[in-house]
């Protein structure tokens, strides 16, 4: 289940900063970026809590 | 038994009155969290702008933003870090040892307002996102009070959430920073990306050529100070000068389980500071040379532009808000920290209200970290100096003074001297804090020479410094 959250979280990653290359390489519109970076920053905030949290304990406590 | 939640509320302990125990140190990467979310914060969307509309040249802005961050990260590693990971107390604990109950308690009043005043202008900031769409008239570079009923409204709202988390502690806002930061630093990224061609830049090669002669092209906006490297060095230096040199950051890092982990830092200068500030300074002239946070970044990235500036408001608010309630809860320890937070919440909420706090934020930052810095100064002294020339460290506790008087003229005579320097020889705020620290060292010094030497004949306790030291 971790694992598919972690994938979820960095597709969502991968969401908000690929569009804004492909615009500054001419690819796409800015409009369709910004909707992309909506969805990626959904996926982010939606998964990142399950795992990003739970992470960081198991490093303080080793 | 269901528990209230006030009654949980008072179950939080800070270890506002004691050393942090073993057992609730924090490793590396909790700092590397913390300090990435608290300085990706939604005043890196002003302060990018404002050194455009001050006219600062790209050459003088990347090198002045290298140095001066870089100076900012050895100063928390080799300043602030090493007495924390030491004493493990609170700023305004260890503060109450050396200067004496009443003369902390005027300290941490200052502080705490200006803690509000500084949480207020992130309030402001995340506002300006906040009210996008409801048409909210956001504040113009030259507002200094507010400018609607609809503004004020927003500005309640997210003053009332950010203060909700606050009262939570440090352990909700260390996760609250921890999902949001990986996040925010990919859209300050982004943002900029996107909006280069909109400037003329297709490709690397062509940036520093429209970086010069499109965004910080070296002549500032009419009316406003021209900006050179020194400006920018001082000023990315003491942006924080509160919390390395000032030793605010005392009560974060007490608990670090190493000192170096003061170099979590670099995450917030470089990734935070650096690259915030120079690609907010893009979006602004992307923008035609606009300020207000939240439309310059809803213009460039849309909604997730807009919930950046927002979401990075909330996570520089809340550590502020959070120092600000430990301050007044020092002065009266009987009180529950929630309930002042909550108190320090509404301060601030009203403070945010007032947009000349964002458009003169560089002046105030600067004032900000010099206001504070002396006593740093003292504490710094005190630690590693005053027992090599055979003083006594922590004397008010040793002495059992409520007021020590070296350190209250250490900090106003410091300040009446810099200030004079500002007032009466025109002398830049940003350029005060450096000469600043070794007036106060040196004040520091010599004031308690002679007056731990008056004070020698009186019956004090004979413990020793390092005794009280935790």
């Amino acid at each position: 289940m971790h694992i598919l959250l972690k994938l979820i979280s960095y597709i969502g990653l991968l969401l908000t900063v690929v569009p804004s290359i492909l615009v500054f390489l001419g690819q796409i519109e800015l409009s369709f970026h910004k909707t992309l970076m909506f969805v990626g920053m959904l996926m982010w905030f939606l998964t990142a809590p399950f795992w990003l949290n739970k992470q960081s304990e198991t490093e303080v406590e080793g | 038994m269901k528990k209230t939640l006030a009654k949980q509320l008072d179950a939080i302990n800070e270890y506002e009155r004691e050393p942090i125990p073993k057992s609730k140190l924090k490793g590396l990467k909790s700092f590397v969290g913390m300090y990435a979310g608290e300085h990706i914060a939604g005043t890196e969307f002003v302060i990018g702008p404002l050194f455009v509309v001050h006219g600062v040249s790209a050459i003088d802005l990347f090198t002045g933003l290298l140095v001066g961050n870089l100076l900012a990260v050895l100063s928390w590693a080799f300043l602030c870090a090493p007495i924390a990971v030491r004493v493990r107390l609170t700023l305004y604990y260890q503060l109450e040892k050396i200067c004496g109950k009443y003369l902390v308690s005027f300290y941490n009043v200052v502080n705490a307002l200006m803690f509000c005043f500084l949480a207020g202008s992130m309030i402001a900031v995340a506002a300006t996102a906040v009210g996008i769409p409801f048409n909210i008239a956001m504040p113009g570079l030259d507002d200094l009070y507010p400018s609607s009923i609809g503004w004020v409204v927003t500005v309640l709202f997210v003053g009332s959430v950010i203060t909700a988390v606050a009262i939570l502690g440090y352990e909700q806002i260390s996760r609250f920073a921890n999902v949001c930061a990986p996040w925010m630093i990919l859209i300050f990224v982004a943002a900029a990306f996107a909006v280069m061609p909109q400037l003329g830049i297709t490709s690397l090669s062509s940036f520093w050529e429209v970086a010069q002669t499109k965004i910080w092209t070296g002549v500032p906006v009419a009316g406003y100070t021209k900006f050179t490297f020194w400006h920018v060095m001082f000023f990315a230096w003491f942006a924080n000068m509160a919390m390395h040199i000032g030793m605010g950051d005392l009560s974060i890092l007490r608990y670090a389980k190493k000192w170096y982990h003061g170099f979590a830092s670099s995450t917030g200068m470089f990734i935070g500071h650096v690259m915030a500030w120079v690609s907010s300074g893009i979006l602004c002239a992307a923008a035609g040379g606009e300020v207000p946070p939240g439309p310059i970044a809803y213009a460039s990235a849309g909604i997730a532009g807009a919930a950046c500036v927002m979401i990075a408001g909330w996570t520089t608010a809340n550590p502020t808000i959070y120092r600000a309630g430990l301050a007044i809860q020092s002065i009266m320890p009987s009180v529950k920290r929630w309930k002042v937070t909550m108190i320090v919440g509404l301060v601030t909420t009203i403070a945010a209200f007032f947009p000349a706090l964002v458009m003169q934020l560089l002046g105030f930052v600067a004032l900000y970290g010099l206001v504070l810095m002396p006593m740093g100064a003292i504490i710094f002294i005190d630690y590693w100096v005053i027992p090599k020339l055979g003083m006594t460290s922590n004397y008010a506790s040793v002495a059992n003074k409520h007021f020590n008087i070296a350190a209250a003229v250490t900090w106003l005579g410091t300040l009446a001297i810099c200030l004079s320097l500002n007032f009466f020889q025109n002398v830049d705020i940003f350029f005060l804090g450096l000469p600043g620290w070794f007036i106060a060292a040196t004040l520091y010094i010599i004031i308690s020479k002679l007056y731990q030497k008056k004070n020698m004949g009186q019956p004090a306790s004979k413990l020793s410094a390092t005794s009280l030291t935790v």
